[in-house]
Order: structure tokens, then sequence, then C-alpha cells
């Protein structure tokens, strides 16, 4: 590894970690505020929500792949099956798509 | 608490360890030297930021370069850490508390969020173990073994982690019509984000912030909660 590899790894780590480590370390108060705690409440919720769309269509090399592991996805977490029970189904649905595609 | 922690946090480590095996193999492929995509993964424990690091080396940018864009990406720690400020027991010490905060990610914090009672130092050292040992583990066994899984497999294994995500946020919304709301909103803005060209100049980290606040601010005025001991 060359030193400009090791740098840019440490100059990395350095600006992942400090927006982790600043707020949670040096802020002890407790946020009184309904609406601030409403925003903090719906916070986790909204970033899964951006997370997943449309970022699932890019989860496998191929879209049509992408999209029927994730309707399988779907399917099973509104029949509220376990997290990975639902990522497990995703995963085999998503490989018969690729099969089925390179079949036809 | 450590063993009830460590089951929580089973899910995120099962769903973290495809996506860093395909940063494995991605750092191989790009004729990283071995054990760089394990080192990364070990000192940097997030995704994003990662795989935009990694092409940031590989392009041979500055050090100012890459100090900015990850600063952009991992804005929105920030926001989860101090979010997390308010869920943590009080008593946790600093030592404690720097070493909870590196572990900080989108799945973590949303998972750790979700719990009902204040988190302990013990319940979020069980908690975080998993994820950091499959997300490492991961990177590690991606640059061993690249070549003896298929390439069909390990394409298909990308969806996981979205599954774990899908499998919090659609129950969540089935019980609760302002979850529901805030999901939406928050997808519908991402996905106009993302493919409105007017919107090209923005990082993808701040892609993600951006549509997570509004999200959230604009659920917390349509649906404010009512404040009660429990939460």
């Amino acid at each position: 590894m060359s030193r400009y590899q090791l740098t840019v790894v440490a100059i990395m780590a350095i600006f992942t970690y400090l927006p982790r480590f600043i707020p949670l370390t040096f802020y002890r108060k407790k946020i009184t505020s309904p609406y601030l705690l409403s925003v903090l409440y719906y916070l986790p919720y909204a970033v899964l929500g951006a997370l997943t769309f449309p970022g699932i269509l890019n989860a496998t090399p191929h879209m049509w792949e992408s999209l029927f592991g994730g309707l399988a996805c779907l399917f099973c977490a509104y029949r509220e099956k376990g997290l990975v029970f639902v990522a497990i189904m995703g995963i085999v649905v998503s490989y018969i798509t690729y099969l089925v595609l390179t079949i036809i | 608490m450590f063993t009830n922690g460590l089951r929580r946090g089973m899910p995120i480590a099962l769903g973290y360890f495809p996506v860093a095996f395909s940063f494995g193999v991605l750092c191989v492929n790009s004729h990283m030297p071995l054990g760089m995509a394990t080192l990364i993964s070990v000192t940097n424990f997030t995704s994003s930021g990662q795989f935009a690091g990694l092409n940031l080396m590989i392009a041979q940018a500055s050090y100012f370069e890459v100090a900015l864009t990850l600063l952009m990406i991992n804005a929105r720690y920030f926001l989860m850490s101090l979010s997390l400020s308010q869920k943590i027991d009080e008593h946790m010490n600093t030592l404690e508390r720097m070493i909870v905060s590196f572990c900080i990610s989108d799945e973590t914090f949303a998972l750790a969020s979700l719990e009902v009672q204040p988190v302990t130092f013990r319940w979020m050292s069980g908690f975080l173990l998993g994820p950091f040992l499959g997300w490492s583990l991961g990177a590690l066994a991606g640059e061993l073994v690249v070549g003896l899984l298929p390439a069909a497999i390990q394409g298909a294994m990308g969806i996981a982690l979205y599954g774990m995500f899908i499998a919090i946020i659609i129950p969540a919304s089935k019980h609760a019509l302002p979850v529901a709301f805030v999901v939406l909103m928050a997808s519908l803005s991402h996905i106009f984000l993302t493919y409105i060209p007017l919107f090209h100049f923005m990082s993808a980290g701040f892609k993600l912030i951006f549509a997570t606040l509004i999200a959230s601010l604009v659920g917390a005025k349509i649906f404010p909660r009512e404040v009660s001991d429990d939460e």
C-alpha cells in the first residue's frame, strides 16, 4: 500500500467519524420541543424510505432482477415476515429472475 | 441486555455481509492491494462513503477533495448522532459515547431509534458487534474469495440490505398512517432528486439528507406526536 493510499484511508476515516462523534459525545441536554421530538421520531423512517427508493433498482446487476426481488420483499414485508426472511426471499427471487432472464 | 442487543443487530449483520463482500470484490477488481478493502471497512464502517472514497483513490484525487466529499456524504450522521444523543442512557460516559458513535450508520441508527427503552452501553455493544463484524468480515471474504462465488449469486445478494429496510418500513407504515406518509414522502422526494437533471449538482449524500429532512419536517408538522413518558 502506498503512502498516498494510506493517507486517503486516514482522511476518509476522520471525516466519517467526526459527524458521528461530535453530537453524541458533546450534546448532553434533553430536547423538549414537541415539534423537534416529532421530527426525530419520524427521522429513521424517512432515512430508510429514502435509502430504499430509488436505490433498490440498482441493488443487483440487472434492473429486472432488482425489481422482482424488491417486489418479493414488499410482499413478504406486508405479510409481516421477519427481517431475515424478507432479505433471504429477496435474494432467492432475484437469483431466480436472473436464471429466467438468461434462459429467455 | 448484551444478548438482547446482539439479537437485534443480527439482521443488520446479515444484510451488511453481502454489501461489504461486494466492496471487497470491487477493491480487488480495481487493482487495490490485498487487505485494502478490509482496512477501509474496519476504519470507516460506512457504505456510501467507502465506495465514494475508493473511486476517489482510484482517480488519484487530492486530499482536499477526499475530505470534502466524505464530509458531504456523511453529514447525515451528524443528524443521526444528535437524534441518538436523546435516545441513549444519559449515564453513558465519554469513552462509551466515543465507541458507540463510531458505529452509527443508517441502519444501526434506524433500529436503535426504534427501541422502546433508552439504550444502554451494554445493549449497544451487543447490538453493534454483529453489524461491525458482518461489515469487516464481509469485506475480508470478498477480497479473499473473489471468483469462488458465482457472479450471479454475488449479484443477487445485493438485494439483501434493501430487503431489510423494506421489512422495517412496510409493517410500520401498515400500522401507522403518519409513518406511511413520511416513508412515502421521503421515497418520492429522493426519487425526484435522483432523476431530475436539475439536481445533478447535489452529491448523493446531500440528496439523502434533503429528502430525509423534508419528509420528517413536514410529517412532524402535519402529524405532531403527543409527548408521553414512554417515548
